[in-house]
């Protein structure tokens, strides 16, 4: 199908351009490893004090490294006007924003991928279960559903990587919320069942604001 | 008139107004471009040079009027009119990490282009830039990325180009030779153009008609045969009270 | 004259709910009079919900009609909303400190609902004056209020689960209310809604005549 192969050809195209250079993984690897330092002497690494924060310390980390990455998304798009130049191709907008959004959730599932292990290592947490990869999976769809349309909104504002964040991070609140809930159970050793309610709120989030941001997103490029 | 008209002429423009918030970049623009026909328009800044053509190349929407190109309406068929021109403006629309021929066979796929491989190759002969293919766009000079963008624009063979201020960094002598790539059409008739530029000569050396912008509204419209540059020159002033 | 009769309602109306407030209602056994309060808090949460409902009407007909007075609605609602979420959040830290002994509870999921609904609020405005184009802004604004809207479910869904609370069922609910403080409440709300709109219009008003004097202003500096 047309849509899907533009689609993908849009992600292999910013797949390509970020392994030859590694601007934003690297960045944002580095960033998201500096903030679990920070974390550490903030909050003292005693294991009670782990317990309490952890779950909260991974999704500060990775709230704040996905709008680090998702500022970048739509600056590329812009460095040569190339977004107008995706404007001129035979297809509908929505084309770009699932192409953007599947780059940006790979980029993320990668800088986690990394980040959740080193996690583990430095704070001694069984982080990787089923259950906390799930979650993390999940919430980080509901992250780039958001973050991509503000992403392309705020890359057309004075200032650009300010605007992200004001507007991004209230809007995923409920999302932090339940991914902090979910994780502490998680990190407790609690089934899949135990998860509930979060688990639903997390997932109707992610479908939800999946569907808006797509049917939305054409008012943002287009004038 | 109606149909006919505009199944002839491959541009169509009536009434047309944009307008971005309170500003009214376009005042009611009316202008008729025949099949094969070279068009040029000249203006000072903020004429509303670049938003006719972005409005034509589907990129902005129009507030009111009726856009018609190869007989279709913008408003509906934005998808299709597409795949009938080719834009090349003074910014490239280039991935700088990418190379060459990796932003050529990506804008090849987002035009559907049969045979992606021989067709990048195609254009990129087209516009010499064999050798440096596999470069990175961001080595090249502003030239080089400048015939880049103009093969970008031929991979899907349109048959109408838009061309804003796309002389940006290119030397003369390679004008020349890009002009000729973009005018030849497929089948060897002459492509339909419209180019918008600062330069009065060499827009009048390229042009069949030329028209003069000004605060939104075609000023004036005359045919190259009834005019010579000193006339075009005089018009210009007139027109726009700008002095060359 | 709309207007006018809409100001007289809202005057006379404020007037019953202070007279109902401090005369007619009975005060409360445990809180006391500090219990005065919830008659100002709860139609100001209330206010703060409903102007986001108006923000996405506006939004919705900006984003499909492109009619400027849509824009003037959204942006009127943003901007008397996000007075009436601040002063919700005033009284509700005033409410708190006698009943909790401190100014903030985290405990209290209207208050923590609130406040991100004041975040929302400020987004919307904010992208607005930072967007460069005039139009754009509207149109950022509008997806932002959308977006914004449909968020606020999720935040009173999160806030009151997070603290192991039930989801309240309407947001002003409050079982085995007295009669006579069930009717100031009621009163209240309708006397404060009445206000809102006074206000709403108000400031719309004012937007169309600010338009309408820049639209002049230009005319003006084109003629000289």
């Amino acid at each position: 199908m047309s849509f899907w192969s533009k689609v993908i050809a849009i992600t292999r195209k910013d797949a390509l351009s970020e392994l030859r250079t590694k601007e934003i993984i690297s960045a944002v690897l580095v960033f998201a490893l500096l903030v679990i330092l920070i974390f550490n002497f903030a909050f003292g690494a005693r294991p009670e004090a782990v317990d309490l924060v952890a779950s909260g310390m991974l999704w500060v980390t990775f709230a704040f490294a996905g709008v680090l990455s998702l500022n970048r998304a739509f600056i590329v798009e812009k460095e040569d006007n190339c977004l107008d130049g995706l404007l001129i191709c035979p297809m509908s907008r929505e084309v770009i924003y699932v192409g953007k959004v599947l780059a940006s959730l790979l980029f993320m599932l990668i800088v986690e991928a990394i980040a959740l292990p080193v996690f583990a290592l430095l704070f001694n947490l069984p982080v990787l279960t089923a259950q906390l990869i799930g979650i993390t999976v999940l919430v980080t769809i509901g992250f780039v559903a958001v973050g991509t349309l503000f992403s392309a909104l705020a890359v057309n504002t004075k200032a650009r990587e300010m605007v992200l964040p004001i507007l991004f991070l209230p809007i995923v609140i409920p999302l932090i919320v339940a991914a902090v809930k979910a994780s502490e159970l998680a990190l407790a050793g609690k089934s899949w069942g135990e998860l509930y309610p979060w688990l639903p709120i997390i997932i109707s989030f992610d479908v939800i604001f999946l569907v808006v941001a797509y049917l939305i997103f054409a008012f943002i490029v287009e004038e | 008139m109606g149909q006919e008209a505009s199944q002839s002429s491959a541009i169509e423009v009536r009434g047309l107004t944009k307008s971005f918030g309170d500003r009214l970049a376009l005042k009611g623009v009316s202008l008729t471009i025949a099949r094969g026909e070279s068009v040029v328009i000249f203006g000072p800044n903020g004429a509303g040079k670049t938003t006719l053509v972005k409005v034509l190349a589907t990129i902005l929407k129009p507030t009111s009027g009726r856009v018609l190109i190869n007989a279709l309406e913008v408003k509906s068929s934005a998808e299709a009119i597409r795949r009938h021109i080719g834009v090349v403006t003074h910014q490239t629309f280039l991935y700088g990490n990418l190379t060459a021929y990796e932003n050529l066979d990506f804008y090849a796929r987002m035009f559907d282009v049969p045979r992606r491989r021989e067709r990048v190759q195609e254009v990129a002969a087209l516009v010499g830039m064999t050798s440096r293919l596999h470069d990175r766009v961001s080595t090249l000079s502003r030239g080089m990325q400048q015939r880049i963008s103009i093969a970008r624009a031929l991979l899907h063979k349109p048959g109408i180009m838009l061309l804003d201020e796309a002389e940006t960094g290119l030397d003369p002598q390679a004008t020349g030779l890009l002009w000729s790539a973009m005018r030849t059409g497929e089948n060897g008739e002459p492509r339909t153009i419209i180019l918008t530029t600062h330069n009065l000569e060499r827009g009048f050396a390229l042009c069949d008609r030329l028209l003069i912008m000004g605060q939104g509204k075609i000023l004036y419209e005359a045919s190259r045969q009834v005019l010579d540059l000193t006339g075009l020159i005089e018009a210009y002033q007139h027109c726009t009270g700008v002095r060359i | 004259m709309k207007r006018l009769i809409l100001w007289g309602l809202g005057l006379v109306l404020m007037f019953l709910a202070l007279y109902l407030v401090f005369l007619y209602a009975p005060i409360e056994k445990v809180m006391g009079i500090v219990q005065k309060n919830f008659y100002l808090m709860v139609p100001m949460g209330w206010l703060s919900l409903l102007s986001y409902f108006v923000i996405f009407i506006g939004s919705i007909f900006y984003l499909t009609k492109r009619d400027r007075k849509w824009d003037d609605l959204a942006y009127s609602a943003a901007e008397v909303g996000i007075i009436f979420t601040s002063l919700a959040l005033m009284v509700g830290s005033i409410w708190a400190r006698p009943i909790w002994g401190v100014w903030w509870a985290w405990e209290e999921p209207r208050l923590t609902t609130t406040l991100v609904l004041w975040f929302i609020y400020l987004a919307c405005l904010l992208v607005r004056s930072l967007t460069v184009e005039e139009g754009r802004g509207a149109t950022f604004a509008a997806v932002v209020g959308v977006i914004g809207f449909i968020d606020i479910p999720f935040v009173i869904l999160s806030t009151s689960l997070w603290r192991g609370m039930h989801p309240p069922l309407i947001i002003f609910e409050e079982g085995g209310l007295d009669p006579r403080m069930r009717l100031t409440l009621m009163l209240s709300i309708v006397a404060y809604t009445v206000l809102y709109v006074v206000i709403l219009m108000q400031r719309v008003a004012i937007r169309r005549d600010e338009a309408e004097v820049k639209k002049l202003k230009g005319l003006v500096s084109q003629e000289s």
